[in-house]
């Protein structure tokens, strides 16, 4: 046995909690450095918080959590000890940016710890080397195979060789090879540096078998810690994964009692499934390739390969999901055709996810489906009440699927699969994540169904235990069936001990590339130079320089994004400054002259001769009069009386009725000033005709000047008040979406894990889209100087300085709402809001500020786009410079610090 | 008969789905009453509280008289600056209207040497400027003409017009505002509701049970189509009575069955928009940058905020294709001038019809979907 060690990782009584959930409760542990420890139970248990928690991604609830001496509640310890440490987190290539190439990756992560571009480009030749990711670096990490970005996630945390490497389940849907490649590596490394202390969760007995220490954990509390060798002797079983159910609860290994398979009977019948010569195509990547195989009826047939392999893919075009490039299969005889609806009752398929609805509960889940597959009501009712007891989900019928732990969730799947009886079942890794007692039930169950009800069961899995269940396997890689036939069969084909090596041995052909992973080239096996250690703490421009250089690179891959920063505000430029429109012209206008005089003609022709009036064909009476009006045919309507020109002619005044289409309100008003406007210049005529001089009468005169806009077009003043809301807009949604987006990947850890700090953080990922905000400033700028022809007059310098200083204000307003949402979608419409409303309403754009009540001009002087419409306004229309508008620019600078410290106070260095 | 069973069980599980989201009901209600509601009030008058400054060289009685005649709520208490400040001033922004009065000019205008009065109008506010023209010159008349009383003035013209509005004989802006907002609200929120109802089903992996399942692309669209539908013709409808009619007291001059016949109708088509999106965006991400990139367009263009014959003539026949054009026309026609079916029938038609297209596109794209 080892020596005892100081521990590098001392808990004490700490508990963590979500909402109602418990997902730790009252752990005391001390991990000894120096070794390899291991973290086993099945998925839920507490184990990816508790090394969030040791990581320092997650804030501590209660308790303390001691690493590397000192205690991680403290930020300064963390500063500290953060770049001691490398946490890797579940999920394949979580951390990893996938549109980056594998060399692109792993730069970030080395400027993020500092290291010298020398550095830097010896330890990625050698790490690359070492792990077979050379022939790849220039690769986007999005596209390697799942082993191949477990390993890349490796190279990325032995970057800065860490005195402690937390991996989370590092394994989890990786192909047996690569598995064992992956072990070999860290056993290679660990051989390099024996001082650096590991700590490894998995579900995997069989990996946790190797190594030096062990912490069982189920439900949230440490069920025993030892070696592999004390686990199974305290409980008297000879391999682990027996040890574990002997150290559950006594309710809960209730069913541990071996699994027994009858044999399968031919029945001689067609195929339940053949398929020849499948081929999927994704673009010009092959996903699945000639893939021939037939399952019998009633046989249980498996398999396995790693994820991305293509598994899924041929799973989805048998259940006429997926349409096939090449290749035809046959259910039953029938060729798969995804419009056969009867066929699809023949089918169950329970696909990788929890695919249910997690808002309803379990029996309306079952109903639900039940009723989909028009089962009669009586029948569905029994036929739901005894599956869901023979199914254990009679107890959980009122709960919302959602809710339920993952084994219960699974069972629910397979029990709306099985529901409306099939023929076929098709599985895609059913048993992914469950414990191994739940995923004992589960066989059974599908032992039942296969051989007491005849049910042809096609399955993918990454367990080997369950391989050997299964009547016959096949294993795919690449796209490729590399072989199939029983589990015995394989194994003495390739004459291997155990069906996992005899795997590793296929896929080792396949590849064909015989390298040794398993050692370091000896060149660099000496020990390396101490380490020097930075310092990590403070402000690093280098660091914040990676950042934007990493954002920028993965805004310049997305095309979608790229096209809605620039393309979007074009679009809307032209859409907002034309929708908005306040010129009234092109009216349409109709008469009812009961009178038919010269007269009375003479004034419906002013009328109509005018530019904003469009004659429409004459009224003949009133209702049509109303009619016309009603259906908005016309909006202005006169109405002549008879008797009109008579009148005139003996100076009665007589009276012209116009009536005003008022349901636009904003254009009536206007509208009505045009018509009176054509009615005073008629009655100056008739003057004039008289033989008066008009102006005689009048005893003083008007001087209307329109000043800045003197052709009074409101495109001279919305063109230049539009990029007011589009540079809010646009940068805000852009900045708020990229922040939450990493939430949501999960990046973010690479945030709370590393020495970066918060400004660094926010501001690194800000320069980008500052700067697409000016491309964006200029590319509006030429649109509405040239396309909507608004003359510019002012200082263009002036404007570009407002211009900068606006989108360094608008991106921080998305930092700053980026930390109040925490899903891409809440952050897209929370920005679009929060960033529309208040500009469209208070900034001046339609409605000035001086002329808003006195809460209102509030808001708007608290609103940056307010001092930006000003200057935006003033130098393209009003013609004025910076001498004029200085003071707006210092104002709008103010908001600067306002967000960005906000920002910085909201955003979390930790996970909560 | 089995299908459309099967249509209704599917959409209760999207009923069931739609409340039982706090975040999407909550938005749905947040929209329906807190946005239409400020949309209406917040947006003042057409000419509300203009500023107003006043150069006053004559400082006589009139020219005092004429600064006292300039008051709440059409315009705000005139400042009083020299003739060199109000360029800076009107630069800065501070004042619509200047109305500069030369010396001399009360006794000029006894003498009948016709005197001129400046008015400088800051005509970036285009849609105060035109209008506040016109007040201020018929409030320059008024008092002129008082203070002067010269009895040797004809006052009656030759023609007298007597101008009426129809439908808002008043001009209540609310009125237009509330309607306005409501239909605006009203495309977003569908648009949004259907379309992340399918991705969400995407994101989820519950498409594909779908698809596994013996249900058509046609089932599945329909049950999202009037589950949403429903919730938000339900949002619509206390709306229309408790926000626009209750606390905005706009009155609906046509039948109100018919308005929301008509609305179900364009839900109809506004939802064919959504699914159809839904189809086309990847990740909820790039869905919720779509519907920003159409609705935008489509409430702007939908003849409520400036109407069609003003949009240049490139731009008529594309947002002929948008149906909220055909429903803006439709709703205000009923709302505001009390028309019946005979005269909406064919903006009706011409909405069923768009809405059809639409879903037929998005029906032809569904499985294309999930193989991407």
């Amino acid at each position: 046995m080892h020596p005892p060690k100081p521990p590098v990782i001392s808990l004490r009584g700490v508990s963590q909690r979500y909402k109602s959930v418990v997902a730790l409760d009252d752990i005391s542990l001390d991990i000894p450095a120096g070794i390899m420890a291991g973290l086993i139970g099945p998925d839920g248990v507490g184990k990816s918080t508790l090394l969030d928690l040791i990581s320092g991604a997650r804030a501590v609830q209660t308790g303390e959590v001691m690493v590397l001496d000192g205690n991680m509640a403290s930020t300064r310890h963390r500063g500290r000890a953060g770049p001691r440490i490398a946490y890797m987190p579940q999920g394949l290539g979580k951390n990893l940016y996938h549109t980056l190439s594998v060399r692109e990756n792993l730069t970030f992560f080395a400027q993020l710890f500092g290291l010298t571009p020398k550095e830097r480009e010896a330890r990625i030749a050698r790490l690359t080397q070492a792990t077979g990711l050379d022939p790849f670096l220039s690769r986007p990490a999005g596209k390697l195979s799942g082993g191949m970005k477990q390993k890349l996630g490796l190279c990325c945390s032995l970057l800065h060789d860490p005195d402690l490497l937390i991996l989370d389940e590092p394994t989890t849907g990786v192909d047996p090879l690569s598995r064992r490649q992956f072990w070999q590596l860290i056993a290679g490394i660990r051989a390099d540096r024996p001082a650096m202390s590991v700590l490894v969760s998995t579900a995997y007995m069989d990996e946790a078998q190797g190594f030096d220490w062990l912490v069982a954990m189920d439900a949230g509390r440490v069920l025993d810690t030892g070696t592999a060798q004390e686990l199974m002797a305290k409980t008297g079983t000879d391999d682990l994964e027996a040890a574990f159910v002997q150290l559950l609860p006594e309710e809960k290994r209730a069913n541990a009692r071996e699994l027994v398979i009858p044999p399968l009977e031919d029945s001689g019948d067609t195929p339940a499934i053949t398929a020849r010569h499948l081929t999927r195509r994704f673009g010009d990547f092959t996903a699945v390739k000639d893939v021939s195989f037939e399952i019998r009826r009633g046989e249980i047939f498996g398999f396995l390969g790693s994820n991305g392999c293509g598994k899924t893919t041929t799973m989805k075009m048998l259940t006429g999901l997926l349409p096939m490039s090449e290749g035809e299969a046959y259910l039953f005889g029938h060729p798969v055709d995804a419009s056969d609806i009867e066929m699809r009752k023949r089918v169950g398929f329970m696909s990788q996810a929890f695919s249910l609805y997690g808002e309803l509960t379990v029996e309306q889940n079952l109903t639900l489906h039940a009723r989909l597959f028009r089962l009669d009501p009586a029948a569905s009712r029994d036929r739901i009440a005894s599956l869901a007891d023979r199914f254990g989900l009679s107890p959980h019928m009122d709960s919302p699927s959602g809710d339920l732990p993952l084994g219960l969730r699974q069972r629910l799947s397979l029990a709306v699969a099985v529901l409306h009886e099939p023929e076929i079942l098709i599985l895609d890794e059913p048993t992914s994540g469950v414990d191994p007692v739940a995923r004992d039930d589960f066989w059974e169950l599908l032992v039942e169904l296969s051989r007491g009800e005849g049910v042809t069961i096609f399955i993918s899995t990454h367990f080997m235990n369950e391989a050997l269940r299964c009547d016959r396997i096949s294993l795919m890689h690449a796209g490729e069936v590399l072989v199939a036939d029983t589990p015995d069969g394989l194994v003495e084909k390739r004459g291997a001990e155990t069906l996992e090596e005899a795997f590793i041995g296929y896929i080792e052909d396949a590849i064909g590339d015989r390298r040794d992973t398993d050692v370091i080239p000896t060149q660099d096996r000496q020990p390396e130079s101490a380490p020097k250690r930075k310092r990590h703490r403070g402000f690093s421009m280098a660091r914040l320089l990676a950042y934007s250089m990493r954002e920028a690179m993965e805004v310049v891959r997305d095309p979608i994004r790229l096209a809605f920063a620039f393309v979007g505000s074009a679009l809307l430029l032209v859409v907002l400054s034309y929708g908005v429109s306040m010129d009234v012209e092109d009216l349409t206008m109709a008469a009812l002259d009961l009178d038919q005089t010269p007269a009375s003609r003479d004034y419906v022709a002013n009328l109509s001769g005018s530019r904003y009036f469009e004659e429409q064909p004459p009224l003949q009476s009133v209702e049509e009069l109303e009619k016309a009006l009603q259906k908005g045919e016309v909006t202005v309507a006169i109405e002549i009386p008879n008797g009109f020109g008579r009148d005139l002619r003996q100076g009665q005044s007589p009276e012209i009725s116009a009536w005003v289409d008022g349901a636009n309100t904003m254009r009536a008003g206007t509208i009505e000033g045009y018509v009176n406007a054509a009615h005073v210049e008629q009655v100056q005529k008739v003057i004039r005709d008289e033989g008066y001089d008009p102006e005689a009468f009048e005893t003083y005169a008007v001087e209307s000047r329109y000043r800045y806009n003197p052709t009074f077009e409101s495109i001279n003043a919305m063109g230049p008040a539009i990029p007011a809301i589009l540079l809010m807009m646009f940068p805000a949604i852009l900045m708020a979406v990229s922040v939450a987006r990493e939430k949501e990947i999960g990046t973010i850890t690479n945030f709370y894990v590393t020495p970066t700090t918060k400004i660094e953080f926010l501001v690194g990922k800000q320069l980008p889209y500052v700067v697409i905000g000016l491309v964006n400033f200029f590319l509006l700028l030429f649109l509405i100087t040239t396309l909507l022809g608004v003359t510019f007059k002012g200082s263009l310098l002036t404007m570009t300085l407002a211009a900068l200083v606006y989108v360094v204000v608008s991106t921080s307003y998305g930092l700053l709402i980026s930390t109040l949402t925490n899903s891409q979608v809440a952050a897209v419409f929370t920005a679009a809001l929060l960033s529309m409303m208040p500009t469209v309403q208070f900034s001046g754009m339609v409605q000035p500020i001086s002329t808003l009540t006195e809460g209102g001009q509030m808001i708007g002087n608290l609103w940056p786009a307010s001092y930006f419409v000003r200057i935006s306004v003033g130098t393209i229309t009003k013609g004025l410079g910076l001498e004029e508008l200085s003071a707006d620019v210092f104002w709008m600078m103010v908001f600067v610090p306002v967000f960005l410290g906000l920002a910085l106070m909201r955003l979390r260095k930790q996970e909560r | 008969m089995k299908s459309l069973l099967r249509i209704f069980w599917l959409g209760t599980k999207e009923l069931r789905a739609v409340l039982g989201d706090p975040v999407m009901s909550g938005l749905i209600l947040f929209v329906f009453t807190v946005m239409v509601y400020s949309q209406a009030a917040e947006i003042p008058e057409n000419l509300n509280n203009a500023s107003i400054v006043i150069v006053d060289e004559d400082n006589s009685p009139l020219s005092r008289e004429i600064s006292d005649a300039f008051y709440p709520p059409f315009f705000q208490r005139p400042d009083h600056l020299g003739i060199d400040e109000i360029d800076i001033a009107m630069d800065r922004g501070e004042y619509l209207f200047a109305l500069v009065i030369p010396p001399r000019f009360e006794a000029d205008l006894r003498k009948g040497l016709k005197p001129e009065i400046q008015l400088n109008i800051d005509a970036t506010a285009v849609l105060q400027a035109g209008l506040g023209d016109g007040y201020i010159q018929s409030i320059l008349a008024d008092e002129i003409s008082r203070h002067i009383a010269r009895e040797d003035v004809q006052t009656d013209l030759p023609i007298t017009l007597v101008l009426r509005r129809a439908f808002n004989e008043n001009g209540t802006q609310v009125w237009f505002s509330a309607m306005t907002g409501l239909l605006d609200f009203l495309s977003m929120v569908t648009i949004l509701l259907t379309g992340a109802a399918l991705i969400r089903e995407r994101e989820h992996g519950t498409i594909e049970h779908l698809l596994v399942m013996p249900l058509t692309a046609f089932e599945i669209a329909a049950a999202k189509i009037w589950a949403n539908g429903l919730v938000i013709i339900g949002a619509f409808t206390l709306s229309l009575n408790f926000v626009v009619k209750g606390f905005l007291n706009v009155p609906i001059a046509g039948s109100e069955a018919l308005l929301i016949a008509g609305t179900g109708l364009y839900l109809f088509a506004a939802a064919a928009i959504g699914i159809l999106l839904g189809t086309m965006a990847r990740t909820m991400a790039q869905f919720a940058l779509m519907v920003l990139m159409i609705v935008l367009p489509m409430m702007m263009l939908s003849g409520g905020m400036s109407p069609i014959e003003s949009q240049p003539a490139i731009v008529q026949p594309v947002s002929w294709l948008l149906p909220s054009r055909h429903y803006m026309a439709f709703a205000q026609a009923v709302a505001f001038r009390g028309a019946g079916i005979s005269t909406v029938w064919p903006e009706l038609l011409t909405i069923f019809g768009l809405g059809a297209v639409f879903l037929t596109g998005s029906l032809a794209r569904f499985r294309n979907t999930i193989s991407s």
